[in-house]
Order: structure tokens, then sequence, then C-alpha cells
């Protein structure tokens, strides 16, 4: 068992060929290979970079609107009668979700490489989003991939695509997801490598995406580890941290600043997605022991048949209907670090409809998930444990399967 | 030293003064009988045949291969039947050397070792692997020269020349030059001229090494490539059989038309 390393950050944990344990690496084609070693160095140098930390942290404060808040759900806690239910609210950083700090950190990163153009995938919407708002922002041209079955279930994020002035190409490839949104996005950058930069929306791809990603999400801990300090003068002797698990950009932003801690101090909780009760589909390779293989660059636990073929997943939440996920939580689960388990669509929405009866707080379907681990655990546990669920996006997107599933939407 | 099938046939096309034809065909498109079939005509003209093992998830691959792989995908095609069809194939062909082509996944799943093993058997001459790039492939290409099975290197127009220099110290008796910046099967965006020159920059590092170029070679400009070892093409072949299917005609047929043409171009 791989164990984590004190005092330097998990993403600089890999080995010289990009691995975390047996996790990651760099399965490119040779064309990348120069665009991913240019982009290494820059990042490298960038992160070491006074001036660009300033300006991230500029961005970051008056744009994105940093520090989004930490309250106390008081009415769920009361209701549940257990463990105390937090959330920091990051569906109130600008666009509605945790996506806008990697868009706006790979925004950066590209005008300083002097790239005119980005690219981008996308599935719930938020990542094409937040990175059309970030290009408009930052002056550069930009082209988001979405299957065409998300871009019919997540219709607001793809208006607000499009008044950003991004285009959207539909995706129509094998299931016409997220998977295929990122496949068919790496496929254009091995044609545009030369004029073109691409933010991988999650902790996935190859291994300077899911650093860059985790450095950039990593925000949301930050903020949450001094906003506990404020709050309860240190860090809670029981705190679990409870995120949903997609590609894993956000939980792993959730958990960074926490990793140090003993698990028995500071537990973390994935939630993947179990996909519909009835179906034998799901998007969650950690919880259900999916095996190790080879998505989009990166040696991961994915859903795939023995032959190696990707198996197509079934998720409500287009933002968790992936395949993979990202070897930051494959190395987390293999060093017991953190915990995983999944939500049933049923429950992600039964977890929104008493989240939204209870609190003025309108948690996407994503967040909905892990929302629904805490309502199940919360009950048996004692009144000085804290719980945190990240509410890390709007459900603003979901509207019509919201409307569609439940009669109405708020 | 016995010199492989792969020199063997580069050296058979250099006396005749023309460069090695190279096919790329996927495996079970549009059935396991038919893509047979296809492989037993086109050999007819072809000096290499490329054997793709199709992955539903390609992240080099340009439409008209995709549509082939996850063709042959529906169909059913598993990795016996592919190792089945090439065993078939040579032998009939004893001589013709075969490449499979792929993604690193599907080896993985299959394990390492067992295939590379199942490849001898069979008797596949080479293996490329597109998502295992140098140095990653280090330890896989050296299983496979142990087994005397050519691991293909690949090199692209981003590939910077120290790279290159250490790619083919590692490569074996054939290296493919990616053409442009491209998934397979894009529009020729380059001037041959341009490709050609770094084609003769690469074979100035190491004159012995068989050196062809693929992605974006058609009928259509083929013919301004008779300097190079060795062409290949894929996508265009592919896309004959996709219209052949479409418009109920015999691909077999079709596709064995295009590639005697593609042989006559190269003459």
């Amino acid at each position: 068992m791989k164990k984590i390393k004190k005092g330097i950050p998990l993403i600089d944990q890999h080995n010289k060929n990009g691995f975390w344990g047996k996790f990651g690496g760099n399965f490119i084609p040779e064309t990348l290979k120069k665009p991913v070693e240019d982009l290494t160095i820059l990042f490298k140098k960038l992160r070491n970079d006074k001036k660009f930390i300033q300006e991230r942290d500029y961005y970051f404060e008056n744009w994105v609107g940093a520090p989004t808040s930490f309250i106390k759900l008081e009415n769920l806690t009361n209701y549940l009668n257990g463990a105390q239910i937090w959330t920091k609210v990051v569906s109130e950083a600008n666009g509605g979700a945790h996506k806008i700090y990697n868009a706006t950190v790979h925004s950066l990163i590209a005008k300083r490489a002097g790239k005119k153009y980005i690219v981008g995938d996308t599935g719930a919407g938020y990542a094409g989003k937040m990175l059309s708002m970030a290009a408009k922002k930052f002056g550069l041209k930009c082209k988001i991939f979405m299957g065409a079955k998300d871009i019919k279930r997540q219709k607001p994020n793809c208006d607000a695509m499009r008044a950003n002035g991004a285009e959207i190409v539909p995706v129509y490839t094998g299931s016409q997801t997220l998977v295929d949104a990122v496949s068919e996005c790496m496929r254009y950058w091995v044609s545009n490598c030369d004029t073109t930069h691409m933010c991988v929306g999650s902790t996935v791809g190859p291994n300077i995406f899911v650093k860059i990603c985790g450095w950039s999400t990593s925000q949301i801990s930050k903020e949450l580890f001094i906003q506990m300090q404020e709050e309860f003068g240190k860090i809670p002797k029981k705190l679990i941290l409870i995120n949903c698990v997609g590609g894993g950009s956000s939980s792993f932003g959730f958990w960074n600043e926490f990793m140090h801690y003993d698990k028995k101090q500071v537990m973390f909780i994935g939630v993947e997605a179990g996909g519909p009760k009835k179906s034998k589909r799901h998007a969650a390779p950690l919880t259900y022991g999916s095996k190790i293989g080879i998505l989009h660059g990166a040696a991961q636990y994915v859903n795939q048949n023995t032959e190696g073929q990707i198996e197509e997943t079934e998720s409500i939440s287009a933002g968790l209907d992936y395949p993979g996920v990202s070897p930051l939580h494959c190395f987390l689960k293999d060093a017991k670090r953190a915990k995983y388990t999944a939500a049933s669509d049923e429950e992600a929405l039964s977890a929104y409809q008493l989240v939204t009866k209870l609190e003025n707080l309108n948690p996407s379907l994503e967040p909905s998930h892990a929302f629904a681990e805490a309502i199940k655990i919360a009950p048996k546990l004692s009144k000085d444990t804290i719980i945190c669920v990240n509410s890390c996006g709007d459900a603003l997107k979901d509207r019509d399967i919201l409307r569609q599933k439940l009669g109405k939407y708020k | 030293m016995i010199s492989s099938q792969i020199n063997l046939a580069f050296n058979k096309c250099k006396k005749e003064k023309r460069p090695a034809l190279l096919t790329y065909t996927v495996a079970g498109d549009n059935t396991k009988k038919k893509s047979l079939e296809i492989l037993n005509s086109i050999s007819n003209h072809a000096d290499i045949c490329e054997i793709g093992f199709p992955h539903n998830t390609p992240i080099a691959d340009g439409g008209q291969i995709q549509t082939s792989s996850y063709r042959a995908i529906k169909n059913g095609i598993k990795m016996k039947d592919i190792f089945q069809i090439v065993k078939t194939f040579k032998k009939n062909k004893k001589t013709k050397p075969v490449i499979l082509m792929g993604y690193y996944n599907m080896i993985f799943q299959y394990g390492e070792n067992k295939f590379i093993k199942k490849c001898k058997q069979v008797g596949v001459n080479g293996i490329i692997v597109v998502d295992l790039p140098w140095p990653e492939n280090k330890l896989f290409a050296k299983k496979c020269k142990k087994n005397s099975i050519n691991f293909i290197q690949l090199l692209s127009p981003t590939t910077s020349k120290p790279r290159m220099k250490k790619i083919i110290r590692d490569s074996h008796d054939m290296i493919y030059l990616i053409s442009m910046l491209s998934t397979t099967g894009g529009k020729l965006k380059v001037s041959p001229k341009k490709i050609l020159e770094n084609y003769n920059k690469i074979k100035k590092i190491n004159k012995s090494k068989n050196l062809v170029i693929g992605f974006g070679i058609t009928s259509k400009n083929i013919s301004s490539f008779k300097k190079a070892d060795g062409c290949v093409v894929g996508s265009e072949i592919c896309k004959k059989i996709s219209n052949s299917i479409e418009k109920r005609q015999n691909p077999v047929k079709n596709v064995n038309y295009m590639v005697k043409n593609l042989r006559r171009k190269l003459l």
C-alpha cells in the first residue's frame, strides 16, 4: 500500500513518469509529448512566480468571488438530529460552481503561453460555461466539446456558453456524454496543439492536467481551513468532509488542505454516482471495484469490459457521468486516506428535495449525491461531529431534469 | 542474424526502386470474415499490412477509423478473433509482414507478456501502440525485440531533434513518421515538400532505419512521396469500406481496386 508523504502536496507525489503509485502517467500520442512537456515546464515556473500567484489571487478574489461562504444548515441538522451539518457554498462562486477555479487558471496559463485559442470538454456544462467565461474575460477564442446527450439535458449552461461567445462542438460518438467529449477534445488538441491551449475540465487526463486542476480547485479547502479556524477556533476533533466524485476535481480541492490530518480526525468521504436503482450501469468505479485501465492518457480505476473497451455509464447527473476517476482519488483509495461510496439517482433526488425544502440552498444533482450520504450517516453520529458537504454546484442547470422528475423546479 | 520479414519487405521494394505500400484496416470491419477477405485481397498489392485492434475511446483517430472501429466492436470483435484473423491470414501469406496497431489499454487488459506471446504464436511481425510513447515504451519494446517482434516507434512534427535521436536509437527496423499535426485521416494541411524535409532530417540521423510516412496519405497525394521508404494509407481505405456498405456494394472488390491503384501510383 502506498503512503501519503507529509510536507509535499499530493499533486507532486508522483514519480518521474507521472505516476501516483499505479495511477496517472502520460499515455499520449507522440504528437502531444512536446506540448505536454512545454505545459509542464511553464506550470512549474508559474506556480513559483509571485506575480502569477498575485494575479491568480486577484482574479479569485475580485472576479470569482473568494471566499465562498461556510455555513451551518440549522434546519437540516435539527431534522436529522445527529451530527451537525455544515456546507461550503462553492456554488456562490462566479458562474455557479467550482469549475471556475480551473478555468481561470488555465486561461491565465494560456495567456502566458501566448496561445490565442482555448478548448475544453464539459459534461454538466459547468466546466464549459466557466471556460467560456474565463476565455471571454481574458480575450481568448473558445471551443467547448460536449456530448450531444448532455447538450440536451443541460440547456441553461449551453445558453450561457453561447452567450459568452464560445462555440459548442456537439460530440455524437459513443454514449454522447462526457467521456466522448474528453476524447474528442483531446483529438482536437492533437491536430491544433501549435496554436491552442487545452483545458481538461477535471482532475483527469495526462499528469500535468491532473496537477493544474488539483492545484486550482485547492482554493476551496484553503478557504475552508481558515473559515473552520475562525468558526471553531481550531480544526474540529471529529470532522467529516463529504463530496461528490465524478472526475474528482471538486472533492480533491475540498480535501487538499486537510490531507495531512489523521483520518480519525478529518475523514474524507467521496460519493460517486450509482446510477438508477434498477440499472446495472453506474459511474462509480471506486465504489464498485472497477479494474485499473487506461482512459484519456492516465491509468485509473475505470468501468470497462474484460477486453478493455470502456463501458457506458448511467447517471442522472451529467457532471458525474464518467467511467473513470482521477488518479489522485485512486491513489487516495489505495492509501486508505479517503472512503468512497455511491448514491443512486433516486437517493440524490430525494436528498435534493429534503435540502431545498429545509434550507435556503439549491445544490445541483452532483452535490445532491454528497448530501444523500450526509443525510444517511448524520443521524447515527454524535452531535459534536461536524459534517461539511461541498455544495459545489447550483441546480439551475438541472431545471429541466428536476421538472421532469419531480414535476416542479423550486 | 536473420533479417526480419519487415526488413525483407523493405529490401524488396528498394530493389524495385519504389516505396513500400502499407495498408491499415480494422480487424473485424465490418465482420470477422469480411475483414479477413479484405486483407487477403489487398495483400496482393500491399507490401505490409497493418491491422488495427479497435478501441472505443481512441484519442488519436479521426472520423473514418473511428467509424470502422465502432462498427467492428459493435459486431462483436474480440482480441481472440483478431489473433485468429492474423493466424489464418499468415497461413496463406507466410512472408507478408503483419503489424498490429492499437491502444495500450487493450494490451494492458490482455496482459503484456501474454499479448506478445500470442503475437509471436500467430505470426505478428510488428506492433504499434499509439498511446505508449517513448520513454514509457522502453520496457515493452524490449520485450517485443526479445520475441523477434518489431516495436515501431512514432515520430511527429512536434518531436524535438534531441528526442528524435534518442527514439531512433531505441527503434527497431521500422519507424513511423506522422506527417502533420492531426489525427488519422486529416486533410493534408502541410505540403509534401515540407513533410519530406522532416523525413530527410530523420534519415540523416540514421539511414538504415526504414522510415514510413502516414496520416493524411491518399490516392490523391501518395505519388508525392515516392522518395520515402514507405507510405501508409488507412483512413481512405476505411472510408471506402463505409461507402461500400452504405451503397450495398462489395467492400472487398472496392478496396482491392483502390489498393491496386495506390500501388500503381507509387511506381
